[in-house]
């Protein structure tokens, strides 16, 4: 009997998930958490957290700040220019960009985060190597960069080409996957403010990265975090960098539209 | 390249106690690690720290696995006059850091 009565309730949430995606498809602006009630990771953290973040002494993610700042003034490649050298003083020329980031990139048409960015400037003007992915050098710059977008209000356009990357990001937010069976929205959405064992869920916003963890003993970026949520629910770790963690990175973008830039963010 | 931040009060008067801050970027492998296939990673700690006011050892610790990345050490010296609070340290790769910062006393 109880197996008959599922039947009907699986087609049932499957035509509910379909109205779902349906009105996402026709309203664009529909938002799970209306924008005055986002919060930061920061408000879910501890005190102690909060106070390592706060103090820029302490906050251990300064250490690559300023590294990033040394690399910024650093000529490098076969050109020996450094990044200072077109883009000038980062604290003018960087403050608010990374805000705007995911984008896409006018000149190859590819969605860009801000490594990818960082990353075909080294390629194409400084014509240098390109930074390794979850590199100390490329946390470092990034998170340089990032540091100039403190108190920026994230807000990215999901318009003309990066479109059809939002809904790819949209999608890959709400399915579920991995042997839990969990989409983000599982826990981000539905779930936030509880306690999953000791810990308690965020909002899954990505304002403050790269971020230093304190599990990770080190610096991280936002895929690396990605990747762990992933690795949380039992899913394909994706790579660093790939294109659905990009969509992904666009969709958590709009999402925290408004919310305060942080970087380096401290977390548990 | 940037391994180590230091605070020191922009200015102290001569006799004062002041704050010495010292956060240093290392990773403090700690040697109890396996990489992705299974073979153990080489211990690399900072073994040794050495702090030094205009000359004099102020502060030398022995450090260990036990502590965490990235380590922030804080103490507390007495102003005897301007100069320099000037760090050295190695590690178990025997890689040698300096780093210095500049007091001034007042008075």
């Amino acid at each position: 009997m109880a197996r008959r009565a599922a039947i009907p309730l699986a087609l049932i949430g499957a035509g509910a998930a379909l109205c779902v995606s349906l009105a996402y498809a026709q309203s664009p602006a529909a938002r799970a958490i209306p924008l005055t009630e986002l919060k930061s990771g920061l408000a879910y953290t501890g005190e102690d957290v909060r106070a390592l973040q706060a103090d820029d002494f302490a906050n251990p993610g300064m250490l690559w700040v300023e590294r990033g700042e040394k690399i910024w003034n650093t000529p490098a490649g076969t050109s020996a220019k450094s990044c200072a050298a077109c883009h000038g003083n980062a604290k003018s020329s960087m403050k608010g960009v990374a805000a705007r980031y995911p984008a896409i990139d006018a000149k190859s048409g590819r969605l860009f985060n801000i490594e990818a960015r960082i990353n075909a400037s080294r390629t194409g003007q400084q014509q240098a190597e390109a930074f390794a992915p979850e590199s100390e050098d490329l946390l470092a710059i990034t998170a340089y960069v990032n540091y100039q977008s403190r108190g920026a209000a994230v807000g990215v356009a999901i318009d003309g080409a990066a479109r059809e990357h939002f809904e790819r990001g949209r999608a890959f937010y709400y399915t579920r996957r991995g042997q839990m069976n969990m989409s983000c929205a599982t826990c981000h959405e539905q779930n936030f403010g509880k306690r999953l064992f000791a810990e308690t869920i965020s909002q899954g916003q990505p304002n403050d990265f790269p971020i230093y963890r304190l599990e990770w003993q080190t610096m991280g970026s936002l895929h690396r975090r990605l990747r762990a949520c992933l690795y949380g629910v039992r899913a394909e770790l994706l790579p660093i960098g790939s294109p659905e963690l990009l969509d992904v990175e666009l969709f958590l973008a709009w999402r925290a539209q408004g919310l305060k830039g942080e970087a380096p963010g401290v977390r548990r | 390249m940037a391994d180590a931040r230091i605070q020191v009060p922009p200015q102290v008067r001569r006799g004062e106690n002041f704050e010495v801050k010292i956060a240093i970027r290392h990773a403090m492998e700690t040697g109890y690690r396996v990489d992705e296939v299974g073979k153990p990673i080489k211990r690399n700690v900072i073994r040794e720290l050495v702090c030094k006011y205009n000359g004099a050892e102020a502060l030398r610790v022995d450090m260990s696995s036990g502590f965490a990345a990235n380590p922030l050490l804080q103490f507390w010296l007495v102003a005897v006059g301007s100069g320099e609070v000037a760090f050295e340290w190695v590690d178990d790769a025997g890689t040698r850091y300096a780093e210095r910062a500049a007091l001034t006393v007042a008075g």
